[in-house]
């Protein structure tokens, strides 16, 4: 019988933590200094305080575009009358299963298009390096929509979950997107040369397989994981695919379901010229949940279900890295109490402890999290400041530091 | 302060490939101040080229001469073309001495999004070449991009008809690599082309 989770067992900090976080006209921050060596990091505030923007800067010391997906030119620091932010930079220190690390992100240049990294002090070699050293996932109050929002939506949410465990996901989806634009624009010209479409078509059916192929294999280990029980309390998802490609693959082996891809484009060029893109295909994937117990589909169950059913996503999926990895990621939880019940809530800090990740959350109310007490740093966050007001003690206990620069 | 001949200095060398304002002003005060050992032989070279440096005719290398000396060597293999994208491929595949075929610059990849056609590129001489009779096999050298392997595929269906071997350059694991530093894309398409030991 496995232990019972316990708060008490997350005071020693996990195999993979940030410790310190140094913002650099970032967002609110004009410039911030933060100590985060806990297990647990409640980050509480009123509404506009900044602990968002905390957890964004973390999640963007990881690549990819961050927890709110957003555009670089938005990240900068606005002083009062600025209409957009210029340079700003993220950087923190980590303890991992390797030793000490340093990352640190950021702008460099006003006419820049994409923002820089650092490991270590110096330029990556690529952005795998630092997937390989560190990885992050995140639960916003942004994600609650993702059952009302469109296919897209879900489509981009499975494949950063694909991407956490598989870094080439990233280049096979942009591979497959550039050879279906290319495609598209050809098919809009009317004057499409067959061989050239022929090659574009090769192109979309082999890295198109091989998106489908990753999706699939993800949803089968994270339905494997949810039906063990690995989100404790949570409700189990049922996660499948709508997909024409992920159909064949279900059927026949990946190069015959290249081949099956590939004669459905050549064979529907005349009919995706007139609406304007390909009607087949892995970028039209559905990501469908359900809520397994219930057996309902999880765009009719109430809100609180569906905020239960991600949690139980998010927490299975950071358990399959950490078997994959050896190191759990940082879980960044923000408003993760919306929603979620007494009992709920309950559940999730229980749960915590068994990940062995740095958990970071934030909530407007602190007390809400003093079950996590024992093991957590309070800081109060304040517009362009965040104070530590104990570590290692109860809630509530005397300020011990004051970070904020 | 720059006057303006310095001024016109920085701007054109600034258009050079990995050079931006900050690096091309470092290379103009550079030239300025080695003047007679750097800046004048420099321009005399610059002039040279570009009075008797011309595409070649046969195969799209640049050389002094029309055919190119590589098309005009008599001891290459005549029956192998190698396709390269750009001049630099080539100069590339020489400098491992890997290659002793001959050449054949297409002048770029194909590129709907970029508006780079098949007549945009050297894809008719090529077929010519290839339908000659004297070659035996082309050797398509196009860089492991989308765009790269689209061209790819696409020549090699439009050399079908010539009757010639088609090949393409492998993927897979670089000379001195060691395997536990390869990314995921490059080892599966190193396991894809493994061959017998």
């Amino acid at each position: 019988m496995p232990p019972e989770p316990h708060i008490e067992a997350m005071t020693d900090l996990p195999p993979l933590a940030l410790t310190r976080l140094t913002l650099s006209r970032f967002r609110s921050y004009p410039a911030l200094d933060l100590a985060t060596d806990a297990p647990v990091v409640v980050l509480a505030g009123e509404n506009g305080a900044g602990k968002t923007n905390l957890l964004e800067a973390i999640s963007l010391l990881v690549p990819g575009r961050g927890l709110r997906g957003a555009r670089i030119g938005e990240l900068g620091h606005r002083a009062a009358g600025e209409s957009a932010g210029g340079l700003w930079a993220v950087a923190g220190r980590f303890v991992t299963p390797l030793g000490p690390l340093t990352l640190g992100t950021g702008v460099e240049d006003a006419a820049a298009t994409r923002r820089t990294f650092r490991l270590d002090g110096a330029p990556p070699r690529a952005q795998a390096d630092i997937a390989a050293r560190a990885a992050a996932v995140w639960l916003t109050p942004q994600m609650d929509r993702l059952f009302q929002d469109g296919a897209s939506a879900r489509r981009r949410f499975l494949d950063r979950l694909v991407w956490a465990l598989e870094p080439s996901h990233a280049r096979e989806v942009a591979a497959y997107d550039t050879a279906m634009a290319e495609r598209n624009r050809l098919l809009a010209d009317g004057r499409a040369d067959p061989a050239w479409l022929d090659a574009l078509e090769d192109q979309m059916a082999q890295h198109g397989v091989a998106v489908a192929a990753a999706r699939r294999m993800l949803l089968a280990r994270l339905n494997a994981a949810l039906a063990g029980g690995i989100a404790g309390a949570f409700p189990a998802a049922v996660a499948t695919l709508d997909c024409s490609v992920d159909a064949s693959l279900a059927e026949v082996p990946a190069l015959a379901a290249e081949d099956r891809f590939r004669a459905a484009l050549a064979a529907g060029r005349g009919l995706d010229a007139s609406s304007g893109g390909a009607r087949l295909g892995p970028h039209r994937a559905d990501l469908v949940l359900t809520h397994a117990p219930k057996g309902l589909a999880a765009a009719l169950c109430s809100t609180g279900e569906q905020k239960a059913l991600l949690v139980g996503i998010v927490l299975a999926h950071a358990a399959l890295i950490t078997a994959s990895r050896g190191a759990a990621p940082l879980l960044l939880l923000d408003e993760v109490a919306a929603h979620l019940d007494n009992a709920r809530r309950e559940a999730l800090f229980a749960a915590l402890p068994g990940l062995g990740a740095q958990v970071f959350l934030t909530g407007t109310e602190a007390e809400i999290f003093a079950p996590l007490s024992p093991a957590a740093l309070l800081l109060t966050v304040r517009p362009g400041e965040a104070v530590a007001r104990g570590a290692g003690a109860r809630f509530g206990a005397a300020q011990r530091r004051v970070s904020g620069v | 302060m720059m006057g303006p001949e310095l001024e016109r200095l920085v701007m054109l060398l600034a258009k050079l490939p990995g050079f931006g304002p900050r690096s091309a002003r470092r290379a103009a005060l550079s030239l300025l101040q080695k003047r007679e050992v750097l800046m004048r032989p420099l321009a005399d070279a610059l002039l040279a080229a570009a009075e008797a440096i011309r595409p070649c005719s046969v195969c799209g290398n640049l050389d002094t001469t029309d055919p190119c000396g590589l098309c005009a060597d008599a001891r290459r293999d005549r029956a192998t073309i190698c396709v390269v994208e750009t001049v630099g491929d080539l100069w590339a595949l020489e400098r491992a001495h890997a290659h002793k075929g001959l050449y054949h610059v297409l002048g770029g990849t194909l590129s709907a999004l970029a508006g780079q056609r098949p007549e945009d590129l050297s894809v008719e001489p090529l077929l010519r070449r290839a339908a000659s009779g004297e070659v035996r096999e082309v050797i398509l050298a196009t860089s492991a991009t989308v765009d790269g392997q689209t061209t790819a595929h696409y020549l090699a269906g439009r050399l079908r008809d010539t009757g010639v071997a088609v090949t393409r350059l492998a993927h897979g694991v670089p000379v001195g690599g060691e395997l536990g530093y390869l990314d995921d894309g490059t080892l599966t398409a190193a396991l894809a082309s493994r061959r017998p030991a």
